[in-house]
């Protein structure tokens, strides 16, 4: 069973000791959790990088209607209890009167998966403000903006507000409002009838945050184990793998990156700045203060770029082109980590050997980067390692052969000896919290996930899009999925090809939407259970990885409003009602976290004071000196040559494929974050869209010229399969992007009318990923393959 | 009586990102209305690619020495506070009549719903608790710095004077104080 | 160069431009300018006549509390704090021209009653058989003992109301557009030559009217001047004011200026009147009409203009 969870593996689990053994690819590996296997057995077919567009439209077939407001009435909003009054009632100009009464209660932020760990203020009893908390190593202190405007969704007035069930009424199907003890019972009653007709096996989960935990607890209580997050296969996972593949181990989250330490901080494409993760973003502040030296790869003057001294705009595609000449130069020029590189790693030679011919001439003309600059910054680079970070980015489905783009970056950074090193990757320490015990699960007759491991060998965690396809095409009649539980991720917008996810809904008997905003994904679902959001309620302690040990708890600062609940509460519930009680043995989250506190000596009184607290460092951040250490590789060493790989029947070591180019009077379609938004969840928020209402596409003043484009006009987009985009979009006309590519922000254009603030505000880029360019070792869906021209008449 | 203070904000534009949190954090702290705000991320991008250089400004009351808004205003409502060169309005006495906005050349202020004028308060109420503005303590790239340039060993004295700096419209005379580092 | 507010500001009458002034303010400087035309004048005709006389232009004093009053109200519903007006009386602040201009208005208002008063025993026989049945015939008496000093008082109060409703404006240095120190001398002027057509309007007396139409002609032609040496001024002064002229050189104000303010206001008047003096008649009201649908007119492009330009470009 693989849970989204299980992305941290490596150094946590390597120095517990105390974990279980599992056996893959022969060999032996120790993981802490069992939950945390990778991967087993090998699959026979190894598809080539394969294109797929997918534009099927046709839904006269839909058994399941999208629901629109229309169709929900406007009782439900004359119901609504007052939330929140932002703004005009403070009436002086000081915030703060004496007499006022303000409390605090710590959380940490669910905007993004960064978990930093604040505070969130009442004033005379009304929610106020979220500051960062300064013990915590993830936000030391200050909230990102979207942290900060965290209130945004608790004052959403179009939140979910209580259980809907869908209705056939008047020949049209409809949401019915009901109470939780129906929203529940019906959930029982059909996943009962699920596991009767086609075994529980064939539920399927999705799921993105925190509150999802007991929701796992009870899908493996039921029988099931398929549990995918679009934060691996359309996310992070080439990333994972290429770091597993070379070292053994992946990166986490937050990741090992040493920014602060580091002395020369390249950026390929990672957009730091505007990808607002806090640690990252701090410290590269303090990185660039120190006059650390950045080098950015991008081919849009990206926030980070105008801070570096050297930006190479390049050719959008072609990174491993670059890549690879780096690594020619830094070979050929001898300047790599002799020492480094003789202890810790293997198949030197053969990389040698495979980018002889890589020079920086050869990737001139692919890359558009001079050679000079190429050579420069290699030099650059082999001048501060081992404290040069190659940073391995985080959103990295970009073209298909993404694990091979990872590599490349892995292997970079072996060369300098950057892992393991000050200012390089440092070594990652978490917190072991003993879970709250309960019976071993039930083992599952199959998995939909038995198929994903045979198709992508290197999936190290479910891939929620093959999930999807497997829904809509089962490889075998026999073991279909019936039934999807998604929790906490709008899938029509985060799996690419829309079209096919929603035709995917269409052949389940069950699809249950647990959300705290009218989702477009629930306008698709049987029902909808509205949580409350993160600041209304309890979740599970924080332990990610950091420096050293650390927990956060999060905890209520506000009653829930409207009939919203805790997952907590909804899953025990539903447990009851299903006969799984046994698997949540606890009253409720207070005793939970209680016990789980009370065994690494805290208490949750205590962490309600703290909010955070640091544990004692389980050993130093960096290799010693001529320490012996073994990778959790087959070699045991960073596999600079990948044996395991060539058994498989992939390039050993990464090697540069062309890539399809933009078609005449089209433009290759990027995509990316804005500081204010997270994708697709803060679009209809107030504060996030006062600071930024729609999403732009940004055009270079050529082409604009060209096409006769002035700035602030709105266009459509049309895609080469022809798909059109649904909302304009205005144009942001730019020297800060290439002429051969556009760009815009993620998450925007919604289309449920139910989301008034972000209803056809800006345009969606998941919609125009209709060509998908899927990674032959883990299944990632790259998006960056579509490309898109204007349409201005008729907008 | 303590000597009369110069608060001043110091903006280090190599750091800043245009990520805006300090424009949420004046929200939340100072409650502004839905719809309205105290400060702001400027984006100026100058040459043609990809020969580019991009500066943001976190832009709000430059709380200036000359501060015609306060030479405006008929009523007194707009004024300096008395230990400091922080402008203030006193929401008991404004009219509303707009004379200080049409005054101020950085249009820093705005009419609440309720009628009166507000604007930057350099957070004043936290300023005196002997914290920095909320804006200046949530930056995460830390590149905003709060002190007093009357006392020589601040930090945004010392700043000041090891870094080039410039403010915004000079011309204008309005002597701001609220500086950029470039 | 690009340059922008990314995080979307959009604080109301300030984003995307400046709109904190409209119609209320545009209504009042113009009330207030024939206000302080109509006392100059009529006070000049007590002055030149050292004695009350039932002349238009001094008939029309009784006017001036009147339309200084809408044009006051018309500044009160611009307010947005309505309930704290009387804040502007409970203080004097030298350095903010609304101030002075408060305290003028304050004066103008039982000036102008005392000159009516002062007057009216020729100018409005009625109203004064209605003063004196109200026992107010002491305060007629008052003002007739003084009318001499009431009238110069007048007139340098007029003076000052008219060039103070320009100073309102010239005073803000934060825009380019009304900065400059004409803008007062053309308020008087603009007001004088409303003031003038009203007198031309009302006048029953041909050599009067024809007094003012000529009166009004030369004030024209002057606002005239004093419009061009404004504009040559600000093209040929500092960036920002360059910028501010080319909003009518080219610019966003460009037709709205030529056609509406010009052509329309001044120079389609300017011409009725000299072809009226020519002895071409017409409606003997078209072209004060015209003068004073101009004088409105060029306050609301003022009032606009100066909002349009700044020294912040975002
Ligand atoms: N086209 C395109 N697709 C992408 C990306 C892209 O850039 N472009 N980015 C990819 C990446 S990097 C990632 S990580 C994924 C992210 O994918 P998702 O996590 O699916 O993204 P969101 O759109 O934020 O959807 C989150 C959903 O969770 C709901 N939600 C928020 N808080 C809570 C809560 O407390 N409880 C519950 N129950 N629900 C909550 C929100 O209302 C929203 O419906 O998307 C991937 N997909
Ligand atoms: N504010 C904010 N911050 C976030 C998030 C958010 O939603 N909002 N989401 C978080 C999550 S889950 C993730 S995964 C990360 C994602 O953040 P990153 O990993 O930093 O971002 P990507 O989306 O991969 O990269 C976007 C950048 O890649 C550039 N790019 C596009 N094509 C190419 C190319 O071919 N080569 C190169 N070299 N560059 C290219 C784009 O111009 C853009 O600058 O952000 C995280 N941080
Ligand atoms: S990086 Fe920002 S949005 Fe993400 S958890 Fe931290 S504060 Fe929240
Ligand atoms: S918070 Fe700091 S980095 Fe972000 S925009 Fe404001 S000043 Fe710049
Ligand atoms: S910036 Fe504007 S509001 Fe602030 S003190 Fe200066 S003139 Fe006054
Ligand atoms: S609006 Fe208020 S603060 Fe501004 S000038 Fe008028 S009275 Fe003074
Ligand atoms: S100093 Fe305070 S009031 Fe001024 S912009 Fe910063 S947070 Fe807002
Ligand atoms: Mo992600």
């Amino acid at each position: 069973m693989w849970g989204n969870s299980c992305q941290g593996l490596g150094v946590e689990a390597l120095q517990s000791g105390s974990g279980n053994a599992f056996k893959w690819a022969g060999r032996d590996l120790i993981i802490s959790r069992p939950e945390c296997a990778p991967p087993f057995g090998i699959g026979e077919a190894f598809p080539e990088c394969t294109i797929q567009p997918y534009l099927e439209t046709d839904m006269s077939v839909n058994r399941r209607e999208f629901i629109k407001i229309g169709a929900l009435g406007l009782g439900s909003m004359s119901l609504a209890p007052k939330v929140f009054e932002w703004g005009p009632s403070a009436a002086k100009t000081f915030p703060v009167q004496p007499g006022d009464v303000v409390t605090r209660a710590p959380t940490y932020c669910e905007i993004c998966f960064w978990k930093c760990a604040g505070w969130a203020y009442t004033k005379n009893g009304r929610p106020w403000k979220i500051i960062g908390h300064d013990e915590d190593l993830h936000s030391h202190g200050r909230l990102c903006t979207r942290g900060s405007s965290g209130l945004g969704l608790y004052n959403d007035p179009d939140r979910l507000q209580r259980p809907l069930i869908r209705v056939e009424k008047d020949g049209r199907q409809t949401f019915k409002e009901v109470s939780w003890d129906e929203a529940l019972g019906f959930i029982a009653e059909r996943l009962q009838a699920l596991k009767e007709t086609h075994g529980p096996e064939s539920l399927a989960m999705f799921s993105h945050g925190n509150g999802a935990v007991h929701w796992k607890t009870l899908v493996k209580a039921f029988g099931a184990n398929c549990i995918a997050a679009p934060s691996f296969a359309q996310c992070r996972g080439p990333r994972a793998a290429g770091f597993y593949l070379t070292y053994g181990e992946t990166v986490g989250s937050p990741e090992r990156t040493d920014i602060e330490n580091s002395r020369c901080l390249v950026l390929i494409g990672s957009h730091i700045g505007e990808n607002l993760h806090n640690g990252q973003v701090q410290e590269m502040s303090k990185a660039l203060d120190r006059g650390t030296e950045v080098i950015v790869v991008d081919p849009r003057f990206s926030v980070a770029a105008s801070k570096a001294r050297h930006w190479l705009p390049i050719k959008p595609a072609t990174d491993v082109a670059l890549l690879l000449a780096w690594i020619n130069v830094i070979l050929e020029e001898d300047l790599y980590d002799r020492d480094y590189v003789a202890r810790y790693t293997v198949g030197l030679d053969k990389l040698k050997e495979a980018v002889r011919e890589n020079t920086p001439e050869w990737a001139y003309p692919i890359t558009s980067i001079q050679p000079e600059v190429i050579r420069e910054t290699a030099r650059l680079m082999a001048l501060h390692a081992p404290a040069t970070l190659v940073h391995p980015g985080r959103h990295v489905t970009w073209y298909g052969d993404d694990t091979q783009r990872s590599r490349a970056i892995a292997i970079l950074n072996a060369l300098l000896g950057s892992w393991g090193r000050k200012g390089g990757f440092y070594l990652p320490q978490s917190a072991h919290v003993p879970a709250y015990p309960h019976p071993p699960f039930p083992k599952p007759a199959w998995s939909p996930c038995d198929f994903t491991r045979a198709l992508y060998p290197w999936a190290l965690s479910p891939v929620a899009s093959h999930v999807r396809d497997m829904t809509l095409d089962p490889p075998d009649p026999e073991k279909q999925i019936k039934a999807w539980l998604v929790y906490g991720s709008n899938l029509i917008y985060s799996l690419p090809q829309p079209e096919k996810t929603i035709a995917a809904v269409q052949k389940l008997d069950l699809m249950i939407a647990v959300d705290i905003l009218p989702s477009e994904i629930t306008g698709w679902a049987d029902v909808v259970l509205p949580e409350c959001t993160y600041l209304e309620r309890y979740d599970d302690i924080r332990t990610s990885p950091g420096r050293v040990p650390q927990i956060a708890v999060r905890t209520p600062a506000f009653e829930p409003a409207y009939d919203t609940k805790p997952s907590a509460w909804m899953v025990k519930k539903l447990a009851g009602m299903m006969g799984l009680d046994d698997y949540f043995p606890w009253a409720d989250m207070e005793e939970y976290l209680d016990h789980r506190l009370q065994q690494v000596g805290s208490s949750l009184e205590e962490m309600h004071e703290l909010g955070v607290k640091t544990l004692p460092s389980l050993g130093p951040n960096y290799f010693q000196p001529g320490e012996e250490v073994t990778f959790n590789t087959p070699s045991g060493k960073i596999e600079l040559y990948s044996q395991q790989m060539a058994d498989a029947g992939f390039d050993p070591i990464p090697r540069y494929t062309p890539h399809a180019e933009p078609p005449d009077g089209f433009y290759r379609l990027l995509q990316g974050r804005s500081p204010f938004h997270t994708f697709s969840r803060t679009t209809n928020s107030p504060i996030f869209t006062e600071l930024m209402p729609e999403n732009e596409l940004w055009i270079n003043p050529q082409v604009a010229a060209d096409w006769g484009l002035k700035a602030g006009q709105y266009v459509k987009m049309q895609n080469q399969d022809g798909k059109t985009s649904q909302f304009p979009i205005r144009t942001r006309i730019t020297e800060r992007i290439r002429p051969d590519c556009v760009y815009m922000v993620h998450g925007f254009g919604h289309s449920d009318p139910r989301l008034k603030r972000g209803f056809g505000r800006g345009a969606d880029d998941n919609e125009m990923c209709t060509t998908v360019k899927i990674d032959p070792l883990m299944g990632g869906t790259g998006r960056r393959s579509n490309f898109v021209t204007f349409i201005t008449e008729g907008v | 009586m303590a000597a009369k203070k110069r608060y001043a904000m110091v903006i280090d534009t190599k750091l800043c990102i245009g990520c805006g949190d300090c424009v949420v954090a004046c929200k939340m702290e100072n409650e502004v209305p839905e719809g309205f705000c105290r400060d702001w991320i400027v984006e100026s991008v100058t040459g043609v690619f990809p020969n580019l250089h991009m500066e943001y400004r976190s832009e709000r009351c430059n709380h200036c020495s000359n501060p015609p808004c306060v030479h405006a205003c008929p009523t007194g409502a707009s004024f300096v506070d008395d230990e400091s060169n922080i402008t203030l309005v006193d929401p008991d006495m404004c009219t509303g009549c707009k004379a200080c906005i049409a005054a101020c050349p950085y249009d820093a202020r705005y009419v609440r719903p309720e009628g009166y004028v507000s604007k930057c308060t350099f957070c004043i109420h936290r300023v005196r608790e002997g914290l920095d503005p909320a804006c200046v303590a949530s930056c995460p790239t830390h590149c905003m710095h709060f002190g007093d340039l009357n006392d020589p060993e601040s930090n945004v004295s010392k700043l000041l004077e090891s870094r080039p700096f410039k403010v915004l419209a000079p011309e204008a005379g309005t002597e701001p104080n609220v500086y950029y580092l470039i | 160069m690009e340059e922008f507010i990314t995080t979307h500001r959009m604080n109301p009458d300030i984003d995307p431009v400046l709109t904190i002034w409209r119609w209320q303010v545009s209504v009042y400087l113009f009330l207030g300018g024939l206000t302080a035309g109509l006392l100059i004048l009529g006070a000049l005709s007590v002055l030149q006549r050292r004695k009350a006389a039932p002349t238009a232009a001094q008939r029309l004093l009784v006017w001036t509390p009147v339309v200084l009053g809408v044009g006051l109200f018309s500044l009160f519903l611009d307010l947005e704090h309505k309930i704290h007006v009387y804040r502007f009386y409970t203080t004097f602040r030298v350095t903010s021209p609304m101030s002075w201009g408060s305290w003028i208005l304050l004066l103008v208002m039982p000036v102008s009653v005392l000159l009516i008063a002062g007057t009216m025993r020729e100018t409005w026989p009625g109203l004064y058989a209605w003063a004196e049945r109200k026992g107010l015939r002491g305060l007629a008496t008052f003002s007739e003992k003084r009318l001499m000093g009431l009238a110069r008082l007048s007139v340098a109060l007029g003076v000052a109301l008219g060039i103070y409703t320009g100073i309102l404006l010239s005073a803000y240095g934060a825009r380019p557009f009304w900065n400059t120190a004409i803008l007062g001398p053309i308020f008087l002027v603009s007001g004088l030559s409303s003031g003038a057509a009203l007198v031309q309007w009302m006048s029953r007396d041909e050599r009067e009217h024809r007094l003012y139409t000529r009166i009004d002609v030369g004030l024209i032609a002057f606002e005239l001047f004093l419009i061009g040496l404004m504009l040559i001024g600000m093209a040929s002064g500092p960036e920002r004011q360059q910028a501010a002229a080319h909003l009518v050189f080219g610019g966003e104000l460009t037709t709205y200026f030529w056609v509406f303010v010009v052509m329309i206001g001044l120079l389609l008047p300017v011409l009725l009147e000299v072809f009226h003096l020519k002895g071409r008649p017409q409606p003997r009201f078209i072209a004060p009409a015209f003068v004073l649908l101009g004088g409105l007119i060029f306050r609301f492009f003022i009032v606009e203009a100066g909002q349009l330009t700044t020294w912040i470009g975002y």
